[in-house]
């Protein structure tokens, strides 16, 4: 039960995106087609459980054995970093096709702060091994989950009569800012 | 304090050499062979992506040149320069390609075509207009001046004049074809650039329900195709120039009514000079 709360939370209720406004840079930058925002998606939960796993492992067996919690910041972005470059290796040579269709956002993913976020939150909210996997995979499915919605709304708005000062990245952020609010609504379920 | 400093450094030298040994073994045991030459001729591509080659992006292209089964000059983008390069990287001759432009087959805008008594309201997109019962002119087969040709270019190549119909930006246009494919009447035609005389219309109607539609529309009448001797065939309705033996002389451009069949940059007949030394 405990681990579905946190599932959920992560994903909907405190959704990385919508409640905590990490990530924001994919969400605008990819989220003008479904498809590349559902693999951006995709791309990125990847990325966060395996974040997840390997931030939580270096943390608990070797920063706070040597007492160097404080080096947390460097070493979780020293794992980002490596882990995208690896899982970008990695699907260059698994499916090219899928490589390309990504293109420059799988490189992208490094700066994405949600991923950090994520591995900060893990230690800061004590969660142990298997709370931290499905921290990873909930707030993975909220991001893409934000990313789908927003994708759907912006391919909608492409076809809708903007007026001129607001087409673009203006009525972009609005109507985030509105999906915001309307996410706001699940704020105290848990 | 010292301690501290140390261990902080060795763990995290510790930790990045671990990190740098696991990416190096892993770039090993999962680089992708590809052939070098993929990615220099990659880097000297455009890089638009706009699938002109007919492949699905620049990457493809460059790997289907690779393999042979894309030729040097296949990118209308690039244009004779890359053709070069690509030659150059290859080691082979680059042939030369004519520039194509696109034309717009269509000069009935708002001041020629007659236009519905219905207003149109709704996306404001050529394909939607043609969707909901034709858009607001009467002609169904002439251009709706929705824009879709304007919004697709990727070099803004294309724009749409007072009169409604679009306009090539000789300039910035590559060739891509994007255009082409983004109009719902088809209304659009890759041509040379150099080429001058278009029937400017695609109407196949009879010629009484064309001249009711727009004033400068193809009637059908078929004058130009009696006696142009082959530059001009009739299909129906509507008038086609056959360019293979295209004679421009032949053509009778004063006979035409309506002014469908004409030429794209106006011809400037030669100048009477008279004769100076006349005393």
């Amino acid at each position: 039960m405990e681990l579905f709360l946190i599932f959920f939370s992560a994903s909907i209720v405190n959704n990385f995106v919508l409640s905590y406004f990490l990530g924001i840079c994919p969400f605008i930058g990819v989220s003008n087609k479904i498809s590349s925002a559902v693999s951006m998606g995709m791309a990125t939960t990847f990325v966060m459980v395996i974040t997840a796993i390997v931030s939580w492992l270096i943390y608990h067996m070797i920063l706070v054995p040597f007492q160097l919690e404080f080096l947390q910041y460097v070493a979780f972005i020293l794992v980002i970093a490596s882990l995208v470059q690896f899982v970008e290796m990695f699907i260059k040579k698994v499916s090219q096709p899928l490589y390309r269709a990504l293109g420059i956002f799988l490189p992208l993913i490094t700066t994405n702060c949600a991923i950090l976020g994520l591995a900060l939150f893990l230690v800061l909210r004590d969660y142990n091994f298997l709370e931290s996997i499905v921290f990873g995979v909930g707030a993975g499915a909220g991001f893409t989950l934000a990313l789908t919605i927003m994708a759907g709304i912006r391919e909608e708005l492409d076809l809708a009569d903007v007026p001129k000062p607001l087409q673009g990245a203006p009525i972009t952020l609005m109507v985030a800012g509105i999906l915001a609010l309307a996410f706001m609504g699940f704020s105290g379920l848990l | 304090m010292d301690a501290t400093l140390l261990i902080a450094l060795a763990t995290m030298g510790g930790l990045g050499f671990i990190f740098a040994g696991g990416l190096a073994i892993a770039d090993k045991k999962l680089r992708v062979e590809e052939n070098p030459l993929i990615g220099q001729i990659n880097d000297s591509l455009p890089g638009a992506n706009c699938g002109a080659c007919g492949r699905a992006g620049c990457y493809d292209f460059a790997l289907n040149v690779v393999n042979g089964t894309a030729p040097v000059n296949g990118c209308p983008v690039g244009g004779n320069d890359t053709a070069v390069i690509i030659a150059e990287i290859m080691g082979v001759e680059a042939g030369s390609t004519v520039k194509m432009v696109p034309r717009i087959m269509c000069r009935g805008g708002n001041s020629e075509a007659v236009k519905k008594m219905a207003e149109y309201y709704g996306p404001l997109s050529c394909k939607a207009m043609d969707v909901v019962s034709g858009g607001d002119k009467m002609c169904y087969y002439g251009c709706l001046g929705g824009g879709d040709c304007v919004e697709v270019c990727p070099f803004d190549a294309m724009i749409i004049n007072e009169n409604g119909i679009p306009e090539v930006i000789e300039e910035l246009c590559t060739g891509c074809t994007m255009c082409v494919k983004a109009c719902p009447r088809n209304v659009i035609e890759m041509h040379p650039i150099d080429r001058n005389v278009f029937v400017f219309c695609k109407n196949e109607d009879d010629p009484k329900s064309s001249k009711e539609v727009c004033n400068v529309s193809c009637w059908g009448c078929g004058i130009c195709a009696r006696k142009s001797e082959g530059s001009v065939e009739m299909i129906g309705f509507l008038g086609h120039i056959n360019y293979d033996k295209l004679d421009e002389s032949k053509i009778p451009f004063d006979k035409c009514k309506s002014g469908a069949i004409n030429h794209l940059r106006p011809v400037i007949e030669d100048l009477k000079i008279t004769d100076v030394q006349n005393n």
